[in-house]
């Protein structure tokens, strides 16, 4: 079930490079020049540096004690990619690829955004590798999430607001792979989820699967349970890749939105059906006719109707359970985690808080969940605010 | 022998480059959509190219784009779709090409809906998000029903892919004229030109070259024409004109324009 490197981009029968005859040039210079740099110890060298650095590796792992005491059973650890350099685990893989775009000899990079996080993180990467970065943001992502797009700006990067379609991520990803069939010799489409073309989910779990080694190493003994958010799949994969031969459950957590049984979610494991978007086959959100639907979450950074071709994998082997959490849920994890540990979470972390808290209730004092808290919650002050001044009900637990 | 194959035997035998257009189903109606149709035939067009619009046109600029939009918000569903082919059929005889993107396909699995295609009236497929190594399945499904599969190839198109891709192809090949989406361009450059040689001497006369992408005018045409292309491939153009021309006079501007353009090509 550990696929290392996928036969033909595929993992099972997911996955594989659905793209415009332009790019398939790239594409396989891209292939080429990964594969290269996958085990040269220079490369490693060089981007462990980084990490350490540059970009605060390794992330602690901390007890939530104050938190298992209030939710009572099993014992919650947090893996705090919030505490990396620019709030996410995005920097993760950004520095890989910028570093990797660097060595083919690109100087321009592009990249698409959701909530910001990884426009930031791209912009990090670039500034201080020497590269070029613009950034294309859903319109509709760049109201919800201004603070990120005026901090991508003072990083030095241009972004772009896209207009087209339903004005966010899965937009953002149309005009960036647009512009890369434009400007194909020049550019670098430095991808931020697990999700795209082969090579892109595999190198992307790849940048990212320092989260799970880190884990792993961490924990005295393995945990009885992991628990990710599923947007597009990267801090999830990152973290479930190194555990999957152990005997750990693995649990991804999807948008559930307004529920799953209402149009308004983002959880294509939980709810969709097979389908090619973004170069890649997986489960998609998508109508009867095979046009993509448009997707609904609280939270910017998994507003995605798609998934990484190996979380479909993963869930068809029932290796790795993907539930979803609903707006509402989320929203009292939020809550529970600020008030409890003095910890404000990214929305898109805080879907895997709130299923912790449900499931820790029936486990065992002497068991153990570790959840990767992806990134902090700064960004998303405005969107709770909001939320709580519209629903009375949360608001009088503040 | 399919319709798209003898058409271009046909044009040969006359020493004519073929004419193919390009317009959107359902943009900006149904209507309007049959009446571009018959603006086309009437012009001269000698393959029309129906698009049936995808969420999420990866290939497409802004035109394009904007088209697809508007003719889904106009609530344009894929049985819609083969009614309009359906309604062509009974008028006229003219090869349709259907150029979607590949979900629209994988939905209902390549070999149902290539099979509902085909009894619509539909003679080839252009799929511009169909990499020649995913599409295995897809040859052999349109093989089994008799479907033209039009597969795009690039300027950037390495010659062993070229061949591995001409094999795959049947009807004609879809040469990309630019580094980019649909849309007009301002200029034709010189590395098209050559690309476009080397299409044709690796395709060696075995199938048709078409080019498309940014082809938008007299001079475009003429360009092309005379730089050995088998067919050209018109498409944003005439979107333009029916978005800034009045619905009852659709047919009569696209078919002054379609035949400005067909002249070119004799």
């Amino acid at each position: 079930m550990k696929i290392g490197i996928p036969k033909d981009g595929r993992f099972g029968e997911f996955g594989g490079k659905y793209i415009p005859e332009t790019l398939a040039p790239a594409i396989e210079e891209l292939e080429k020049n990964y594969l290269k740099i996958r085990n040269d110890k220079n490369f490693k060298k060089e981007l462990g540096r980084l990490l350490i650095d540059y970009a605060g590796r390794p992330t602690p792992i901390y007890f939530a004690r104050n938190l298992t005491k209030t939710i009572g059973g099993a014992k919650i650890y947090l893996k705090r990619e919030d505490l990396l350099h620019g709030g996410a685990h995005k920097i993760n893989n950004t520095l890989g690829q910028a570093l990797l775009a660097k060595r083919m000899g690109k100087k321009r990079i592009i990249a698409e955004t959701g909530a910001g996080q990884h426009g930031v993180a791209t912009a990090m990467a670039c500034a201080s590798l020497g590269l070029k970065a613009e950034i294309y943001m859903g319109y509709v992502d760049t109201l919800r999430q201004k603070q990120n797009v005026f901090r991508m700006e003072l990083l030095g990067a241009k972004v772009h607001a896209v207009k087209s379609g339903s004005k966010t991520l899965k937009d953002a990803i149309n005009e960036a792979m647009r512009d890369w069939i434009t400007n194909v010799d020049s550019t670098y489409y430095l991808l931020g989820s697990a999700v795209g073309p082969h090579p892109y989910p595999l190198m992307v779990r790849d940048f990212q699967a320092v989260i799970g080694v880190e884990i792993k190493k961490q924990m005295k003994k393995i945990p009885n349970a992991v628990i990710a958010c599923v947007g597009g799949g990267s801090n999830a994969i990152g973290t479930f890749y190194p555990l999957i031969d152990t005997n750990a459950k693995i649990i991804g957590i999807e948008a559930g939105g307004k529920g799953v049984k209402t149009k308004l979610h983002s959880a294509p494991l939980t709810a969709g059906k097979k389908g090619v978007l973004h170069g890649m086959m997986t489960y998609l959100m998508q109508d009867k006719d095979g046009q993509i639907s448009e997707t609904h979450s609280i939270s910017a950074g998994l507003d995605y109707p798609g998934v990484g071709p190996e979380h479909a994998f993963l869930k068809d082997e029932n290796r790795v359970e993907y539930k979803a959490v609903t707006d509402d849920e989320v929203i009292d994890a939020f809550l529970i985690l600020t008030r409890t540990e003095g910890i404000i979470p990214a929305l898109e972390s805080a879907h895997a808080i709130a299923h912790a808290i449900k499931i820790s209730k029936k486990m065992k004092n002497t068991e153990s969940i570790v959840v990767t808290l992806s990134g902090r919650g700064d960004k998303d002050i405005d969107i709770v605010k909001e939320y709580l001044a519209k629903n009375v009900k949360n608001k009088r637990k503040i | 022998m399919s319709r798209i194959k003898e058409k271009f035997n046909q044009l040969k035998l006359q020493n004519e480059t073929a004419l193919i257009s390009y317009i959107m189903a359902g943009y900006p109606s149904e209507k309007t959509t049959l009446a571009a149709v018959r603006g086309l035939i009437q012009g001269g067009s000698d393959i029309i190219e129906l698009g049936f619009p995808f969420s999420d046109p990866i290939a497409d600029g802004p035109t394009i784009q904007m088209a697809s939009t508007e003719s889904l918000n106009g609530g344009t569903k894929i049985e819609n779709f083969f009614a309009i082919v359906k309604k062509i059929r009974k008028e006229s005889n003219i090869p349709l090409v259907l150029m979607t993107y590949t979900n629209i396909l994988y939905n209902q699995t390549y070999l149902k809906f290539i099979l509902r295609a085909k009894q619509a009236g539909i003679d080839g497929l252009i799929l511009p998000d169909m990499a020649i190594e995913e599409s295995k399945e897809y040859v052999k499904a349109a093989k089994k029903i008799g479907m033209d599969t039009i597969f795009l190839v690039s300027p950037n198109t390495e010659k062993d892919r070229l061949k591995q891709i001409i094999k795959s192809t049947s009807g004609f090949l879809y040469m990309v004229a630019v580094f980019g989406t649909t849309g007009v361009q301002t200029k034709i450059h010189k590395y098209t030109l050559d690309a476009l040689k080397n299409t044709k001497n690796t395709a060696k006369g075995k199938i048709p070259v078409g080019i498309g992408f940014g082809v938008s005018t007299e001079k475009d045409v003429q360009k092309y024409v005379s730089s050995g292309a088998d067919a050209v491939i018109v498409g944003s153009a005439n979107i333009k004109i029916i978005e800034n021309t009045p619905a009852n006079k659709v047919q009569t501007r696209i078919a002054t324009f379609t035949k400005k353009l067909k002249n070119r090509t004799r």
